[in-house]
């Protein structure tokens, strides 16, 4: 490629900012407030003025602890079982999908398909009856299984989509030089399925992560309420406090490592979505 | 001769049927291995929204409250006539299909932006931007309408502060005041947290877009909004299509930002946090059940426009073709 001329690399720099400040602002502009003392809230700055720790202290160790660490533990724990699930269950699916040939497959994708456009608050009043009645209202399986309508089409799609692109003739190919069927699986079709398999369960995770309808309609209490759902239950140290600091050392807290993912994972994560959506 | 010509007929007339039923032995056990692996899927994804739609449906026929639920009573379809009669649920409507309009608009034009800068992006610079451009998808939603409302917010706020001196802001604005504003910010938070996803949809469109049409329009001296118009954007209808339609859904569906920036406050209220109120907040089962019935209808309505009148093919733009 031939050297750029100094306007295009003007015009590129100036092209990356605004897209970087575009994306990263309101995570920057939520980042500041955590670090701002309660009492200097409403000065109307970006920048703390004086930079502290204490929303942090507060949801860790402090006051709003017994609100945010039980529905950390629980938004993990339960969108990681959810996502187990989907996953599990979509690469079955999937495979079948790919590799066999049934009257069927139609079906499953269009269900998959009419299950993701669902609207969740249509769901969620029967759940809510039907949860009260059979004692799983407050519970994380009383989670697990309406996220699995959340997570389960995507990872199908997603995954039918990766599984159609390998090519499984090495299976045989490697039986042919002397693998055991096993042999062949193990060392052949697994690592190739593999990162299909682990960005889905990323994808699937993220979307289980950020679910907030289910959250607040199916519990009541720190026993399985995510994190989302706490967010909006947060309340000030005092009765005339804002609990902004609070919510906002919170929001930073289940925001970095989804944004770690994110940077470790992009290429990945953008084939997934694409792939999944539109054939690429 | 003859003879032999029959026997090879009875051996011929043997063999097509035992052909034929070892053929359809091997298509049955495919079927019943497809089935045996895709099977537990499928009936999970009936389970969690079949059931539930199906009992909603039933429920949205009773005058049912949770409250009084020895009162249950059979009222037919004057549930329905309730709410569609409901200046409540008229607003509620009018509001949530204005915000899908307007972001989904904004979305398509931000968003091809987005994925033309990432298109034609170098290629250090391609993981760059495609890295930042997913931190919005990646961020819970409740968490991004925090950011939005307390950048805005009266008190904490400081967008007041570093705007005050456009003419129609000033320092005493309140942002969540006023039914305008406040959808203006709602919008606003919407649009930058699914706006990566429409741009990463239109990014694998324009990779489809054949490279020697454009070079050829190019060679006959075809401008840019030319190429655009003539070239790019008919190859790349489909995607464009199935992103729209897919967003569409999504905003009509909006919850999570309007319930933590205004709960619906000053004409704010959209369906979902209205079917939501009624049922979990007033637990009035029935009359909430018929606002969900009424939500998956219009979703259904939405698709069924899409794929008839625009004629989305969503399940040959998703991969199955």
């Amino acid at each position: 490629m031939r050297a750029m001329s100094t306007r295009l690399k003007v015009a590129w720099a100036v092209i990356t900012i605004l897209v970087l400040v575009y994306a990263l602002f309101p995570v920057f502009s939520i980042l500041a407030t955590s670090f701002k003392l309660p009492s200097q809230l409403n000065l109307g700055t970006f920048l703390p003025k004086t930079w502290t720790w204490s929303n942090y202290e507060q949801i860790l160790t402090g006051s709003a602890k017994d609100l945010f660490l039980p529905s950390l533990r629980n938004s993990i724990g339960i969108s990681l079982i959810a996502t187990f699930v989907a996953v599990v269950l979509a690469t079955l699916a999937a495979y079948a999908i790919a590799r066999l040939d049934f009257p069927g497959k139609k079906l499953i994708l269009t269900t998959a398909l009419g299950v993701s456009i669902f609207p969740v608050v249509s769901l969620v009043t029967p759940l809510f009856n039907l949860w009260r009645n059979i004692g799983l209202y407050d519970t994380w399986l009383g989670l697990i299984i309406p996220y699995l309508s959340l997570t389960l089409p995507i990872s199908i799609w997603t995954l039918a989509a990766f599984f159609r692109q390998i090519p499984w003739e090495l299976e045989q190919a490697a039986q042919v030089d002397g693998a055991t069927a096993w042999q062949a699986f193990r060392k052949v079709i697994v690592p190739l399925a593999a990162p299909g398999v682990f960005t889905t369960a990323l994808i699937a995770f993220f979307i289980a992560w950020n679910d907030f309808v289910y959250g607040i309609s199916l519990t009541s209490t720190s026993a399985a309420r995510p994190v989302p759902a706490a967010l909006a239950f947060f309340t000030g140290a005092s009765q005339f406090e804002e609990p902004t600091g609070a919510i906002s050392a919170a929001a930073v807290v289940v925001t970095v490592p989804v944004v770690i993912l994110v940077l470790l994972f992009q290429r990945q994560i953008v084939s997934g979505l694409t792939q999944g959506a539109v054939k690429g | 001769m003859t003879a032999e010509v029959a026997t090879a007929q009875t051996v011929e007339d043997a063999a097509r049927p035992r052909r034929k039923v070892a053929r359809s032995d091997r298509a049955r056990s495919e079927a019943r291995l497809g089935w045996l692996l895709a099977g537990p899927a499928f009936v999970v994804m009936l389970l969690v929204t079949l059931y539930p739609i199906l009992q909603a449906t039933y429920d949205s026929l009773f005058a049912y409250r949770l409250t009084a639920p020895d009162d249950k009573e059979f009222i037919g379809l004057r549930n329905y006539v309730e709410v569609l009669t409901d200046s409540v649920f008229v607003q509620a409507l009018l509001v949530t299909l204005l915000i899908m309009v307007v972001s989904v608009v904004v979305e398509l034009l931000l968003g091809f932006a987005l994925a033309l800068v990432m298109h034609r992006a170098i290629t250090q610079l391609r993981g760059l931007l495609r890295t930042v451009i997913l931190v919005p998808y990646g961020i819970i939603t409740v968490v991004s309408a925090f950011a939005w409302f307390y950048a805005f917010d009266i008190n904490s706020g400081f967008v007041n502060h570093w705007f005050s001196w456009l003419p129609f802001i000033d320092t005493d604005l309140n942002w969540f005041a006023q039914q305008g504003t406040s959808l203006f910010v709602i919008i606003a938070s919407e649009i930058w947290k699914t706006t990566p996803f429409i741009s990463l949809l239109l990014l694998a469109g324009l990779a489809q877009v054949p490279t020697e049409l454009e070079e050829a329009a190019e060679v006959d001296g075809a401008t840019w909004w030319q190429r655009m118009r003539k070239v790019v954007l008919p190859n790349m209808k489909a995607a464009i299509m199935v992103a729209v339609l897919f967003r569409a859904l999504d905003a009509f569906r909006i919850f999570d930002n309007v319930f933590i920036m205004t709960n619906g406050a000053n004409g704010t209220t959209v369906l979902s946090l209205l079917a939501y109120r009624t049922s979990i907040g007033r637990l009035e089962i029935g009359l909430g059940s018929a606002i969900s019935v009424i939500l998956f209808l219009c979703v259904l309505l939405i698709c069924f426009i899409a794929i008839k009148l625009f004629k989305v093919n969503l399940a040959g733009a998703r991969g199955e073709s």
